[in-house]
């Protein structure tokens, strides 16, 4: 319908169209709606008790069972397995949608600035070294799979600013492991421990440890490579 | 007022200048851009409420639900970027225009060249004829 | 410092640290309104971009160390890199210059 008004009169209709934006009508109704979500989120943000327990005791009671020390690299990779699991996963279909969406790597050749290159060829490997203390820190403090990924991915996307691209040896099947390899063996080591018995994602307290280091390692790598496709956004 | 409620407050007014902006603006960036700065909201109240612990610890659990929602708002971000390029590269630019929010279907020049659009649909209407005649004669 | 910590000085801690969480919350505010509504879109991706530090440096005020170091990266980052790239790739022959937020954005 709309579609044959507008082939109809085009003048018209481009007429209506260009004041963007809705009109004075449309935008007081907005505000008032607005404002009712604003006071809505903040009486109910002040009416909760001003000290609240959380989960955080459950979290330290467990936390020996887990495999790790720190509490949130524990809830990331054992109590809420399933969450990190499905988010790797969402990772990755995002990234087969982007993928079909623009089959062709996008067509902006960056100029490559020499003082970039130069500070990259210092920073990558400092930034790569970061990445492996974050990924070996998750176990016992702040740090993990996902800020170690992010700044591995964050190189990735620097070296390709700075002119360097992946070699074709590493373009086809083994950059397509890399974007796998999280939930591949996140899924294998989850489906591995229910021959023992237990449910699925449910590791032997003994091994949890390694098995959560082997899982974070394959995950960095999976969420480094993703975050630098996403951002090139074209299949090579 | 503690810092957690007064974070989480700072939380729902991102909210709602995030929501106003993804409501009036036209180009599909900003719209980008709000719904990255709700999400930044919505983060910030569960953050604050989770800081609300006697312990000198945090709620550990929301904060992993968080941690999990950058990585995906990162991958929405980029799955947006591309949709919004596609969006360009069909309709010639990359905003909604219309009062109902629905994509102008037709080319973008204005006025100027309004013959433009009706002489390339002319010669779009003109070529199938010709193509299939090719086809036709070429076995 | 803990010999000079007396009920006075707590006190005086406490106001302080208010005072901080406040700025921190008002300049968060300010940097979303100016990224929203800016006229020029690189202006309002770099605004976007500081937005992420300060809300990293929020984190970090509420003891989310984790979430401080995946924001700075991703969010500030990886996220400000994407939308850069997409501003080049949406007008790739003149960068940041935009049509006003409200009014014509036909361009």
């Amino acid at each position: 319908m709309p579609d044959t008004r507008s082939t109809s009169v085009p003048g018209t209709v481009r007429a209506r169209a260009l004041p963007a934006g809705p009109g004075p009508t449309a935008r007081l109704i907005l505000l008032l709606l607005l404002a009712a979500v604003l006071v809505g989120l903040a009486t109910a943000v002040l009416s909760l008790p001003p000290v609240a327990p959380g989960l955080g005791a459950v979290v330290t009671e467990h936390l020996p069972a887990s495999g790790v020390e720190h509490p949130v690299t524990a809830v990331l990779l054992n109590f809420r397995g399933y969450d990190t699991l499905l988010e790797l996963a969402v990772l990755w279909l995002a990234l087969l949608a982007v993928w079909s969406l623009t089959p062709a790597p996008l067509a902006h050749e960056p100029t490559a600035n020499p003082m970039l290159a130069a500070l990259n060829q210092l920073l990558a490997p400092l930034m790569i070294l970061v990445a492996g203390y974050l990924l070996w820190n998750g176990g016992h403090a702040p740090g993990g799979a996902f800020q170690a990924g992010a700044v591995l991915g964050a190189t990735g996307v620097l070296l390709h600013l700075s002119g360097r691209r992946l070699p074709r040896a590493v373009d086809g099947w083994p950059l397509r492991l890399a974007l796998l390899l999280g939930v591949a063996l996140f899924s294998l080591i989850g489906l591995a421990v229910m021959a023992g018995g237990a449910p699925f994602l449910t590791y032997p307290p003994a091994s949890a440890g390694g098995l959560i280091l082997a899982i974070e390692a394959a995950a960095t790598l999976s969420i480094a490579a993703t975050l630098a496709a996403l951002f090139l956004g074209g299949r090579p | 007022m503690t810092p957690a409620s007064l974070y989480a407050l700072v939380g729902v007014g991102l909210i709602v200048l995030g929501l106003y902006a993804l409501s009036v603006h036209a180009h599909l960036l900003r719209k980008l851009l709000a719904f990255n700065v709700t999400g930044s909201g919505v983060f910030l109240v569960l953050v604050g409420l989770a800081r609300r612990t006697p312990a000198a610890a945090a709620d550990p659990v929301p904060q992993a639900m968080v941690l999990t929602g950058i990585v995906v708002a990162v991958a929405a971000t980029a799955l947006a970027v591309v949709l919004m390029l596609r969006v360009q590269a069909t309709c010639g630019r990359a905003a909604l225009n219309d009062d109902l929010g629905t994509l102008e279907p037709l080319q973008p020049p204005p006025t100027p060249p309004a013959g433009g659009p009706a002489a390339s649909a002319g010669s779009a209407e003109g070529a199938p004829p010709a193509l299939t005649g090719t086809t036709a004669h070429a076995p | 410092m803990e010999t000079l910590i007396t009920p006075g000085n707590d006190a005086w801690v406490a106001v302080l640290n208010l005072l901080l969480d406040g700025l921190l919350g008002l300049l968060l505010l300010w940097l979303a309104w100016r990224t929203l509504a800016s006229a020029d879109l690189f202006r309002a991706i770099v605004l976007f971009i500081a937005f992420g530090l300060v809300l990293a440096m929020i984190w970090a005020r509420l003891d989310a160390a984790d979430i401080a170091l995946a924001e700075a990266a991703i969010g500030a980052g990886v996220t400000g890199a994407l939308l850069l790239a997409a501003l080049a790739r949406l007008h790739p022959d003149r960068p940041g210059t935009q049509a006003r937020p409200r009014g014509s954005d036909a361009s």
